[in-house]
């Protein structure tokens, strides 16, 4: 009998600590996201479903950014991070955990740390612009900071790490017989990547992708620190209805959608892949 | 990750070894470190300029070198009073979901139960929920039930996104532990209880001091959901990102390069420790 219940107990506090703070809010957010009101005279619920489609259309072009600069920080962070993966976990030799700690060596920073100093360092007469601009070598008009390209950037830079250690644990699991034999069976370099090295690693890409392609997409962060009014992104909006405006209703409506199209672009992305249990991959 | 690197190296090097490495080789490792200084120079721009002569609050270009902001910390009390915040609340949401995670690590990795699946859900979508939605889902909850944001919602909220990182970190420690051991020491006259906190304890400290350093690493650093639900409470990464738009003090390099040595330094002897245990 005992036996039966300790589980139960071990599981609970933390269990309903989940289900308190993790469930149950997001039924409130649903209950609030088609309510109607202001902050001074109180919110009621009305069951406005509008909230939703006006949402959608006064923030179209809000979400169409997100979901771009989402996908251009994930594809480059892909390019930059597979390689560098590959090179750890096939020629680092015995210095694999040194080259792993520089990868996680910026997390040891604040990440709003991290993105201010991404902003001191592209500042328009900055240390890196300014001695450009004296030697000719840049338009004196020439700015990097409130550009598409410094938030990109900076999501890239931000989640880059989360990209290249599931593929680093995917290609490292690759038994470098494996490869071998490949080549012993006369594959070229190139057929012996394509064919063997790659489709072994997609486990980690896929991985990789949704650890990065989420928090990007959803992230407000680089684009106020780094961007300016033309790059604002879903959460900054959502940041400002809830924070700002204190227009609740609008935020969770908001937040839902953004939360629908997320996992629904996560479920055709599992599916185009293949992949028959997204949470196992990424649980792994 | 770093337990199975020696694994495979050691079967392939007669072919390779003989190979003189090629412009590929060389171009990727060259790549691979172009990339790490990439990912390395706002930390070096950071450490650097705690350091720099600064006459301005705004700290934008380099004057000379000084040691003189790393006596001069206390000079914004409520970014003191901010750092203060932080630590105090990743101390204490370390403290509750270390407790409230090892019992789940344990139960899930131990144990068949009901009700597993939709605990790991649970934990699955506390890890992979966009940071956003849940801390617009939390003030959603606070501002219906009438709850005032501060410092207790931001405890709470931090132990809500820690709790399935330690929980996971201890499942991989308890998973990976012969079962046999609890038995033997319970054939050998052991209470559950001393068995439990005698034999199996040890064993799994590792993880859950994984589990913790990560937790505490997580609350300290964490911005979107401290944002959500701090109300007026101010930690130091919120902080800054107030102080971003007036310039940022030398003291915000300073403090943010001890906290980067202090983690570096754990990391470290985290490494040493771990390396000695697997002899």
């Amino acid at each position: 009998m005992r036996r039966r219940i300790t589980p139960y107990l071990l599981v609970l506090p933390g269990g309903l600590w989940l289900l308190a703070f993790l469930v149950v809010p997001l039924v409130f957010m649903a209950s609030v996201s088609t309510q109607q009101g202001d902050v001074v005279t109180g919110f009621t619920q009305a069951f406005r479903l509008a909230n939703y489609t006006d949402a959608l259309v006064a923030y179209r072009t809000q979400f169409l950014r997100s979901a771009g600069y989402g996908l251009a920080g994930t594809g480059l962070a892909l390019l930059l991070g597979y390689p560098v993966a590959y090179w750890i976990a096939f020629r680092g030799g015995a210095h694999k955990s040194t080259y792993l700690l520089l990868v996680l060596l910026p997390f040891f920073v604040s990440f709003v740390l991290r993105t201010v100093a991404w902003r001191f360092l592209l500042a328009d007469d900055g240390i890196l612009l300014r001695p450009l601009k004296d030697a000719g070598l840049l338009p004196e008009g020439f700015h990097v900071l409130q550009t598409a390209a410094a938030v990109i950037g900076g999501l890239t830079y931000n989640y880059l790490p989360f990209m290249i250690l599931p593929i680093y644990v995917a290609l490292e699991r690759i038994d470098p017989r494996v490869v071998e034999a490949a080549r012993d069976l006369y594959a070229t370099g190139r057929a012996a990547f394509t064919r063997v090295v790659l489709p072994l690693s997609l486990p980690g890409v896929f991985a990789g992708v949704l650890m990065t392609c989420v928090p990007m997409t959803s992230d407000y962060v680089n684009a106020s620190i780094l961007g300016g009014p033309a790059n604002t992104m879903i959460g900054n909006i959502i940041q400002t209805q809830y924070l700002v405006n204190n227009d609740y209703p609008a935020g969770a409506a908001l937040s839902f959608i953004l939360m629908a199209a997320m996992l629904a672009g996560i479920f055709a992305y599992a599916r185009a892949l293949g992949t028959e249990n997204v949470l196992r991959v990424v649980a792994r | 990750m770093t337990s199975a690197a020696a694994g495979p190296d050691a079967a392939a090097p007669p072919h390779r070894g003989r190979r003189r490495p090629r412009w590929g080789d060389r171009l990727l490792r060259a790549y691979t470190w172009l990339v790490l200084a990439w990912l390395l120079a706002p930390v070096a721009v950071m450490i650097a300029f705690g350091f720099n002569d600064t006459r301005s609050k705004s700290n934008v270009s380099w004057q000379g070198f000084t040691t003189r902001w790393w006596g001069r910390l206390g000079d914004y009390p409520d970014l003191t009073a901010a750092v203060v915040n932080s630590l105090e609340i990743a101390a204490i949401a370390t403290v509750v979901a270390t407790a409230l995670g090892t019992g789940m690590g344990v139960a899930l990795g131990r144990y068949r139960f009901r009700g597993q699946g939709g605990t790991d859900l649970m934990m699955f979508a506390a890890i992979s929920a966009p940071e956003i939605v849940m801390g617009a889902s939390l003030l959603s909850l606070f501002v219906s039930l009438g709850v005032p944001t501060g410092f207790g919602t931001i405890v709470l909220a931090h132990v809500l996104f820690s709790v399935s990182f330690v929980a996971v970190t201890v499942r991989a420690r308890v998973a990976g532990m012969d079962p046999a051991v609890e038995e033997a020491a319970r054939d050998l006259g052991a209470s559950a209880w001393a068995a439990f906190w005698r034999v199996t304890f040890p064993m799994i400290l590792p993880g859950v001091l994984a589990g913790a350093l990560l937790a505490f690493a997580l609350s300290i650093d964490d911005f979107v959901i401290t944002q959500f639900t701090g109300g007026a409470t101010v930690t130091f990464p919120l902080w800054i990102y107030g102080a971003v738009r007036i310039g940022v003090p030398p003291q915000v390099n300073v403090l943010g390069t001890i906290i980067f040595g202090i983690g570096v330094l754990v990391a470290v002897l985290n490494a040493v420790a771990g390396r000695r245990r697997r002899g």
